[in-house]
Order: structure tokens, then C-alpha cells, then sequence
């Protein structure tokens, strides 16, 4: 590692990347993570190799069949959702569907769905395990983080208290023999006290999805870019709907159906400056 | 006004339109916090008057106008070498969507390095700290990170420039620029205290840095300022993108990859 700074440390770098990534040699091969593309990953399903270029690491079949239905049980075809909607709008809008779909992920990463409860959630079961190694009660853990964000990433929902996806995910991760996990038994703890306590609240799926993947290894920031295509597969559909509709006819506002709680009108002119 | 809540209605305090007597999809009048956009605004009010406006629910003073119009011009074109422009390059040589560009240039430019984000946690020191060096000495010095964010932990002093070697002569141009329109007083005190403030963060200041005590007193939000240092410097990426389109990659910089070695692991 360079010890240079300012200026110097910047000339180091121009024009030139030293990589542990790879690069491709135009007509000849690729390398991926100090593999040959073409000859040596080649057979790899695809979220093995998405996995692999995120971590650096091999996983085992049953971890990838994990991996790979925690994406498909969260893909909903529904343009009601907020970040589908963006690209079934960009169809009704007649722009492209990679427009569409590149924004509709974009905004994945909203602080109460998607990328940003699935930072919270996987750091808060990480340290929560950790405290509790440390001889901190759980009640106590469950009122730090309340108190830092006001709810707990993972558990409870913004349109409903309960999740259809978890039983899902769960029975298979019984069949793989991946339930038996530490982080998800605290999960697990976690809910049961939050459910019996005053809080009321169950686990979403960003709560057992965070536990499953934090069993099988993955830090945070390895988690949060393994997540993003998680609700990819449910964005198309919609896009495809409202390109085939007339143009404009997804979801259209009348002008009554503005509810305006704002200043009435006022001359622009005599206005104060 | 109706005060019935309709379960497909959006409610807004920014805008209220009227409809076409015949199409209630048309609107006849829309009206801006009360203004008349169509009737009254346009060709009267300035650019800069309406962006005010939106944000802040009333007009700007003079001043304000003036200098929203000045940081503006500051902002607008971040220049080839900035990272959000190069992303917009990118999606231009090669004749991506016009779109795609300012996406890229968005994305690259929301960033704590020169970017959005930058701005927004500069103007939540701003909120905090205000004109107390001695309270900017504990901020710059403490962790400020939120365990389990989505943006990474700030590696510099936000609003300075980690690889700066002294303030850049634009940085002061604008802070003096800026701090000449009297608008509040975080300008003029960081003006003064530039030295002491660099010194804390042991890296001059960055345009980002002038930026963000301009909005501040402005009196717009941190969420306000990132929001509007974002699109202010789209025009830039947005030539930058169209240039490059006609000269396409062979003109353009492809740069060279040297392999370090790296081993998989198993992940057991």
C-alpha cells in the first residue's frame, strides 16, 4: 500500500488500475478473480459466479439453492409496490425498459424496504450477537437499537404485521439443513420477544433472509450488493403490462385527486423581496 | 381545497392545479405554493426564484435569488475530471441513453467524495456544531457513522478535500463570492475561520464545503441541499455527455489494468 498523499498519491493512480479483479484481453480471454472466464467458471450457474465475484469464495449447492430462492420468493410481479411502479411508469411512459428497471432498483435502496432495512437488519443481528457473547441481555439490545432508529430492522412491516414469504424460506431452509443456524435461532429469539412483549411485532422477511445469509457467511457489505437484484425478477412484468397498455395509462391522476394542504393563491408580483 | 381524503389521491402543500373545464386530466391553472405558475411566473420569475420556491415554500429575498444564481453557476459544471462527469462521459461515448448519462452522473456524484452525501452530512455538522469551532473540534473528531447504513463511513472531514494541498483558488472565489451576499452568517464566519476549520480537518476546503454553508444559510435542510447540489451539477455532466458522443471510445481514455494475484477460497 502506497504511503503517499495529496497530489502524489493521486499521480500514482492516473490512467493505471492495479486490480485482484480481473480484466479482459480483447480476443484472447477473461479473467475473474484470478480465473479464466471462459475456461475455468464456465459451468458456473450464475449466482454462484455473482456470489463469487461479491466474496472471493465457493459455496455449497445447498447454500447456492438458498441464495438463489431468496431472491425468487421476494420477486412480485405487483406494480402497487413502489419501486416496481417506477418501472412499470417508465413503460406507461414509453422510455426504455433498462431506464425502468435501472431507477426501479435504484430506489430498492429505500430506508424502510429493500437495501437499507437489509444493512440494519444484518448489523443489528451481528452485533446484537455479539453484545450477547459480551453477557448483554437481548431486551436490552431490542432497547438500544429502538432507541438509535425507532424500530427494528427486520421485524414488523410497513403494510402488515406478518410476512407470507417467511414460511416459505424457512421450510427450505429446513430441507437444505440450514435452519439451525446461530444467527437464525437469534432471530428467532428476537421475534419471540418482541411478540411477547410490548412491542408486537413479528419478523419480515428481511429479518430471516438477514439470519440466513449471516449463517452462511456474509458480512454486511457483502450481503447488501449479494441483495440487489433481489426484487429484479418481479420488475418486468410490469413494465412489459404498461408498455402494452396506451400510453399514459398507468395509474392517472385527475387534478381533484390532489389533495392540496398548501398556501392559497397570492399574487406573484407583490410579493415581499 | 377539499378536505376529503381519496384513497388515490397524492397530497401535496407544493401544487395545486385546476382542471380544463373539459378534461379533468388537463390542468387550466397550476399554482406553485400559491403563485400562479403560467399566469403570473412565467417570464416574470427567474430560474433560481422558482427552484427557491419549491424547496422552501416561499419566495426568495433578493439576496437569496442572487445567490442560489451564483452557487449555481459554481455548481454546474464540475469539469471532465470530476468522477460524476466521467460516469456521464461514459454513458455518452459510447451512445447510451441521454438519461442513462445523468444517471451515471447522479450516481457517481451522491457520493461522500465530492458528491451529494458529502454535502448533506456538511450541513448536518453545519445544524450541529453552527459557528462553535470548538464544537466542529469534537464533530471532525468523533465517529459520526450510523451502524448499518447504506453509505459507507466518511474516510475525510465532509466539505474538505482529502487530497487537497491548500484551498483551491475556485473554492475561495466562491466562498468570497458567496459570503458577499450577506444571507446568513455561517459564510462569513467560515470565511474567517477557514484556517482554524482547516487545520481540524487537516485538508483544505472543498468546493462541496462552500456549498454546503451556502444552502445552510440559505436555510435550506440537509436533505434540501443534497438534493439540490445533485441537480445543480447536471448541466455540466449532461455537455460533457453530448460531446463525447460524436468523438466516441476511440478518443476517449480506456486506461490499463495490471493483475495483482488473488486466490478463491471455500467457503467453509
Amino acid at each position: 500500500m502506497s504511503t503517499c498523499k495529496g497530489p502524489d498519491l493521486l499521480q500514482e493512480h492516473v490512467g493505471v488500475l492495479k486490480s485482484r479483479m480481473g480484466t479482459f484481453y480483447p480476443g484472447s480471454h477473461v479473467i475473474f478473480r484470478g480465473h479464466d472466464l471462459h475456461a475455468e467458471l464456465n459451468d458456473m450457474d450464475w449466482v454462484e459466479l455473482y456470489v463469487f465475484g461479491i466474496t472471493n469464495r465457493r459455496f455449497s449447492k445447498e447454500q447456492l439453492k438458498l441464495m438463489h430462492a431468496i431472491w425468487t420468493y421476494t420477486s412480485y410481479p405487483d406494480v402497487r409496490l413502489w419501486n416496481n411502479r417506477v418501472a412499470a411508469l417508465a413503460g406507461s411512459s414509453r422510455s426504455t425498459g433498462n431506464l425502468g428497471v435501472a431507477a426501479a432498483l435504484a430506489v430498492s435502496e429505500a430506508s424502510i424496504y429493500g437495501r437499507g432495512i437489509d444493512m440494519r437488519a444484518i448489523s443489528f443481528l451481528i452485533r446484537t450477537r455479539r453484545q450477547i457473547a459480551d453477557g448483554i441481555e437481548l431486551t436490552d439490545c431490542i432497547k438500544q437499537e429502538l432507541e438509535t432508529h425507532r424500530s427494528i430492522a427486520g421485524y414488523g412491516r410497513p403494510l402488515i404485521n406478518g410476512d407470507e414469504r417467511n414460511p416459505h424460506i424457512l421450510a427450505l431452509a429446513h430441507r437444505l439443513g440450514m435452519d439451525q443456524g446461530p444467527y437464525l435461532r437469534l432471530a428467532m429469539s428476537i421475534e419471540h420477544t418482541l411478540f411477547t412483549g410490548r412491542w408486537r411485532m413479528k419478523m419480515n422477511y428481511a429479518g430471516v433472509v438477514a439470519a440466513l445469509v449471516a449463517d452462511i457467511g456474509l458480512s454486511p457489505r457483502e450481503y447488501y450488493l449479494f441483495l440487489f437484484p433481489a426484487f429484479l425478477a418481479g420488475m418486468q412484468p410490469g413494465f412489459i403490462e404498461a408498455a402494452d397498455r396506451p400510453e399514459g395509462t398507468l395509474y392517472p391522476i385527475p387534478c381533484a385527486d390532489v389533495q392540496y394542504q398548501g398556501e392559497s393563491h397570492r399574487p406573484w408580483k407583490t410579493r415581499e423581496k | 381545497m377539499s378536505e376529503q381524503i381519496k384513497p388515490h389521491s397524492i397530497q401535496t402543500r407544493i401544487w395545486r392545479e385546476e382542471p380544463e373545464s373539459n378534461n379533468p386530466f388537463a390542468a387550466r391553472a397550476a399554482f406553485c405554493h400559491g403563485y400562479d405558475v403560467y399566469g403570473e411566473m412565467l417570464g416574470n420569475a427567474r430560474w433560481v426564484e422558482m427552484l427557491y420556491l419549491l424547496f422552501r415554500h416561499e419566495a426568495p429575498s433578493t439576496p437569496q435569488a442572487d445567490m442560489l444564481e451564483a452557487l449555481a453557476v459554481a455548481l454546474a459544471n464540475p469539469g471532465p475530471r470530476d468522477a460524476s462527469v466521467h460516469a456521464a462521459m461514459c454513458g455518452g461515448v459510447c451512445g447510451s441513453t441521454a438519461a442513462s448519462s445523468l444517471m451515471a452522473a447522479l450516481a457517481v456524484g451522491a457520493g461522500q467524495y465530492a458528491g451529494g452525501h458529502e454535502v448533506f452530512l456538511a450541513m448536518e455538522a453545519w445544524a450541529v456544531c453552527g459557528t462553535d469551532l470548538e464544537a466542529w473540534r469534537r464533530h471532525i473528531s468523533q465517529n459520526n457513522h450510523t451502524s448499518g447504513s447504506i453509505w459507507p463511513e466518511s474516510e475525510h472531514a465532509p466539505g474538505f478535500d482529502p487530497h487537497g494541498v491548500c484551498t483551491a483558488t475556485p473554492v475561495k472565489q466562491t466562498l468570497d463570492c458567496l459570503a458577499g451576499f450577506n444571507c446568513g452568517k455561517h459564510l462569513s464566519w467560515l470565511q474567517q475561520n477557514l484556517s482554524a476549520m482547516e487545520a481540524m480537518a487537516a485538508c483544505p476546503l472543498a468546493l462541496s464545503g462552500a456549498a454546503a454553508a451556502a444552502l445552510f444559510d440559505m436555510g435550506f435542510t440537509p436533505d434540501q441541499g443534497e438534493m439540490l447540489h445533485l441537480l445543480l451539477r447536471l448541466p455540466g455532466a449532461a455537455a460533457h455527455a453530448l460531446e463525447q458522443r460524436p468523438l466516441g471510445y476511440k478518443k476517449f481514455p480506456f486506461g490499463s489494468v495490471e493483475l495483482v494475484g488473488e486466490t478463491a477460497q471455500e467457503n467453509v
